[in-house]
């Protein structure tokens, strides 16, 4: 399978700088969202440039705008009426690719997730990215697909039946795929592969282990549902395996970051409110939950703000804040509860271990899945070069920007390479699609895996041993 | 962005912009308003500018052409690199032309032999750190800004650092220097050479001269042996006289520590919020000792330097059995400054330095300027070299607190030349300490400096209004 993007490196990289540069004239807009922004987070940088040799854009081109001390200045700027928001403003931020490791280097803890989602609302809001194709797309994907569980899986149950009949490979064989427009046709190659069944049909809504001393609720996210579906099974499984009583909502609604990050805040808090419902229903009150868990990264970065998203809904602000309080990533509940130890391996397994930004930097979690590896007895843990430097994926970012993201994930292969394992730990399904697209690419036969399927398989083998769970 | 990007429009160049292309490609010109928005300002608080045009050079021929350029149309030239100044030494005047030197970022020769290190000006200081560590050797001058400020900024700034005590600063450092002169030629200062008398020792003129002088393009480094060991302790103290003592003592039983760094009250509360370190809150000072060489004379120093410290008075005294735990201690010093930065918006950050000998009497001074003026000041340094940070936690918004933060830092200028200290230690005169100047080096120094000045720039194109007017 060819590479999503085929230019060699000299080209790309001059493109890369040439988005970074790009000033295009444009319609402007006023602000609505940064300028109502509580002054003290948009004055909170000291621009002492700490995040700038963090910052994969700025790493990139050396140009300050494409840095987060710039991108803070321009959203200030805004805030302020300084500037309106223009459309060199729009593709800025849309340059960026909120992986937040500047927030991980700032000194003085300004949070620039806030500042990233109300400067993306501004410019959704001001319509100066206008365009027919980009709006029919964005109304397609999020205003509706990810607004309707039922129909995002009735879409995924077509993708696979296209995947799995052959047509796929028939097309691709044909090259009936060159009937695509260009920009379908770049991308068609990251199309991960679904799968036959998703959550629902592995997880029943409630499932308890013999004797339960905690009661979870289970997000099963949907990318995860549809190409990772048995992560959401191991996951639970583990769980089970760590004597808590687990429950899954049906049919669950897009935690709405897809939505946040990219400028729809309001169908973001829509969809914070039907979550927090979904939960209660299945449940009860969200107090009687010791924790509500994800396994996504990028879902975890964005449902532990459900507070921040909701805190001017009087009906849902009380409930928000109990769910931020609940909300835990999967590694870090474990590792707070006291992880069970696993049997050891039958055979010694090497493997690295590459941080999600949206786990490294958005929740700080760095520690917990590598103490959880180090935990399965006979697996050895080898420490990637630059594991928290983003594989390029962030979110649609490889759809939006492909030239920064195949730059960004060949870094990453390099560095794979550098360890010699052949197997890559990831928490995050954005992730592990783009990094199964470029270990396609380059032909080269990597197992990526997320860590609690290590661990359920480690659990999985104690259970064959002593004959079934 | 758009889910497709186009080409961005052709530049359209503003006419200064437009000359430049005749020197270098336009693709490393900037002119837009949202580029120039974020060359305006570096590490400073509160002060601004706006550039005609941004010009990022990639060789010394490009920068002696834009030099002739402004000389003959009279264009002002304000020299960058990172932008991680803390006085204003960087911020554009009206109308200039700033030249960015962050690609120039070459490092071109280490020559183990004779123990120097070649970089071009706009090279990162932590990779010149690095470069030479991996040679076994070592590169003294530490500022805090390493991480991203190019060595070239280190150099116009005569940058100090942490290990000023025993290593001295950026300034011994430095033997060569490849500058460009106001007329457009240039000129090669210093060489390889330990002992080299011939003339006026030129390349000394240019340290610390903050781009007022000439532009510097490359710079010729002295590198010396990485120790062998390191020991660290930290000690606390109920008296800040007691930590001022002990420093003292240390030094008269001739011992010289790479580290002697301290903490006052009011940062030891921020740091301990901040980084839950297990610092003595009750400690009216922490004492932050490293010592370095041979390991045998590293054990015999630090034996003696604990004993002083608790002679002096100390509370208590932790001395680091291995790396963690050195690291650990050392935690509480590097996080200083963000555990300041956080508390309020604008953080700024002052460098006021007396004789070792002054050091309780100044740092009562601030305490008591802090209560007078109902100011949050706090306060931690190089204690070994009378480096001081005074760090007023402020409002830039509240602009009756900002005139007592001026009223303060005058006063606190005043009396550290009274001690026969300097107004500044490390960050130089830039804009934010110009007024203070003539009374910290009196009307004859002043007198000298401004004939330098007009002799090397008489069209005064160079960073005109830095330093002095």
């Amino acid at each position: 399978m060819p590479p999503a993007f085929t230019a060699d490196e000299s080209q790309r990289d001059e493109r890369i700088q040439e988005i970074g540069r790009s000033a295009p004239e444009g319609r402007a807009g006023a602000s609505r969202y940064l300028k109502h922004l509580d002054f003290s987070i948009l004055q909170q940088c000291i621009h002492c440039g700490l995040c700038l040799p963090t910052c994969p854009t700025y790493d990139a081109t050396k140009l300050e705008r494409n840095s987060p001390r710039g991108r803070i200045a321009l959203m200030r700027s805004i805030g302020e009426g300084g500037m309106p928001v223009t459309r060199a403003f729009a593709e800025e931020l849309y340059f960026c690719l909120g992986c937040l490791a500047c927030e991980t280097a700032c000194p003085a803890g300004v949070s620039y997730a806030t500042m990233f989602e109300e400067g993306r609302a501004d410019i959704e809001q001001a319509g100066v990215l206008g365009g027919a194709r980009r709006n029919i797309v964005r109304h397609a994907t999020l205003r509706f697909l990810f607004t309707h569980p039922l129909v995002l899986r009735f879409a995924g149950r077509l993708l696979r039946l296209y995947q799995a009949s052959g047509l796929e490979a028939f097309a691709r064989r044909t090259k009936l795929t060159r009937l695509l427009p260009v920009w379908l046709r770049d991308l068609e190659p990251l199309t991960p592969r679904v799968q036959p069944q998703f959550s629902d049909d592995l997880i029943r809504a409630r499932e308890r282990p013999q004797s339960p001393r905690c009661r979870v609720g289970m997000l099963t996210g949907c990318v995860q549902d549809l190409v990772y579906p048995d992560v959401n099974r191991d996951t639970v499984d583990v769980l089970l395996a760590n004597g808590c009583e687990v429950f899954t909502p049906r049919a669950q609604y897009c935690c709405g970051s897809l939505h946040a990050h990219n400028g729809e805040l309001e169908v973001a808090r829509d969809m914070a409110r039907r979550n927090i419902v979904a939960m209660e229903r299945l449940a009860g009150p969200l107090d009687a939950l010791d924790a509500i868990l994800t396994n996504a990264a990028g879902c975890g970065s964005h449902l532990k703000h459900y507070d921040r998203l909701l805190a001017d809904d009087p009906a849902y602000s009380a409930r928000a804040i109990l769910w931020s309080q609940k909300m835990k990533d999967i590694h870090e509940w474990l590792v707070e509860i006291g992880l069970v130890t696993p049997p050891p391996l039958s055979e010694p397994a090497t493997v690295t271990y590459h941080d999600a930004c949206h786990l490294v930097h958005g929740q700080k979690l760095s520690r917990q899945p590598r103490e959880l590896l180090r935990s399965i007895p006979g697996l050895h843990l080898i420490e990637l070069p630059e594991a928290a430097w983003c594989c390029g994926s962030a979110g649609i970012y490889n759809i939006t920007q492909p030239e920064m993201s195949q730059k960004l994930l060949d870094r990453k292969l390099r560095n794979i390479e550098k360890t010699g394992s052949r197997i890559v730990v990831s928490a995050n399904p954005g992730c592990c699609v783009q990094l199964e697209a470029g270990a396609r690419a380059c032909g080269a036969n990597l197992r990526i895996v997320h860590p609690v399927t290590l661990l359920a398989e480690a659990y999985r083998r104690k259970g064959s041993e002593s004959a079934g769970r | 962005m758009s889910w497709h990007r186009r080409l961005p429009h052709p530049l359209t160049l503003s006419r200064l912009a437009a000359d430049l292309t005749s020197i270098l490609d336009a693709r490393r010109i900037l002119h837009e308003p949202e580029h120039l928005l974020v060359y305006g300002f570096d590490g400073t608080a509160a002060i601004k500018g706006e550039a005609a045009c941004v010009v990022l050079p990639q060789t010394v021929q490009e920068v002696a052409e834009i030099v002739r350029y402004a000389a003959r149309t009279r264009t002002p030239i304000v020299t960058r690199g990172s932008g991680t100044g803390l006085s204003g030494g960087s911020i554009p005047v009206p109308g200039c032309i700033v030249l960015c030197t962050v690609k120039m970022d070459r490092i071109l020769e280490l020559d183990e032999r004779n123990l120097t290190l070649l970089a071009e000006t706009g090279a990162i200081t932590q990779r010149i750190a690095e470069a030479a560590d991996g040679a076994g050797l070592l590169y003294p001058p530490d500022p805090g800004s390493m991480k991203i400020s190019t060595i070239g900024g280190n150099v116009a700034e005569n940058s100090g650092g942490l290990r000023g005590l025993k290593y001295g600063i950026t300034r011994d450092y430095v033997m060569g220097l490849e500058v460009v002169l106001a007329s457009g030629e240039i000129v090669w200062l210093g060489n390889k050479c330990v002992k080299d008398v011939a003339g006026y020792s030129m390349k000394d003129l240019f340290v610390g001269s903050e781009g007022t002088l000439g532009i510097i393009t490359k710079v010729l480094l002295l590198l010396v042996p990485k120790p062998a060991a390191k020991k660290t302790m930290l000690a606390a103290f109920a008296r800040m006289a007691d930590a001022a003592n002990t420093v003292s003592a240390i030094i008269a039983a001739k011992i010289i520590p790479c580290t002697l760094e301290f903490l006052d009250r009011v940062t030891i509360r921020c740091v301990e919020e901040y980084a839950h370190a297990g610092l003595p809150l009750d400690a009216e000072a922490i004492l932050l000792m490293e010592t370095d060489g041979h390991p045998a004379v590293v054990a015999e120093e630090a034996e003696k330097m604990a004993d002083i410290a608790r002679f002096c008075g100390a509370v208590s005294v932790t001395v680091a059995e291995n790396q963690a735990e050195a690291d650990r201690l050392a935690t509480a010093r590097r996080s200083a400054f963000s555990a300041l930065a956080r508390v309020s918006p604008t953080t700024i950050l002052e460098d006021a330095t007396v004789p070792r000998s002054e050091l309780t009497r100044m740092i009562d001074f601030i305490q008591d300027v802090g209560q007078r003026h109902k100011l949050r000041i706090g306060t931690f340094g190089h204690m070994g070299d009378g480096n001081l940070h005074p760090t007023f936690l402020t409002d830039e918004r509240n602009h009756a607190e900002m005139e007592r933060v001026e009223c303060a830092m005058k006063e606190i200028f005043e009396f550290a030349i009274k001690l026969g200290g300097t107004i500044t230690g490390e960050h130089g005169v830039g804009l934010a300490k110009k007024k203070f100047l003539p009374a910290a080096i009196g009307d004859a120094s002043l007198g000298l400096m401004r004939s330098l000045k007009q002799s090397l720039d008489p069209l005064g194109i160079l960073n005109p209004g830095k330093i002095f007017d």
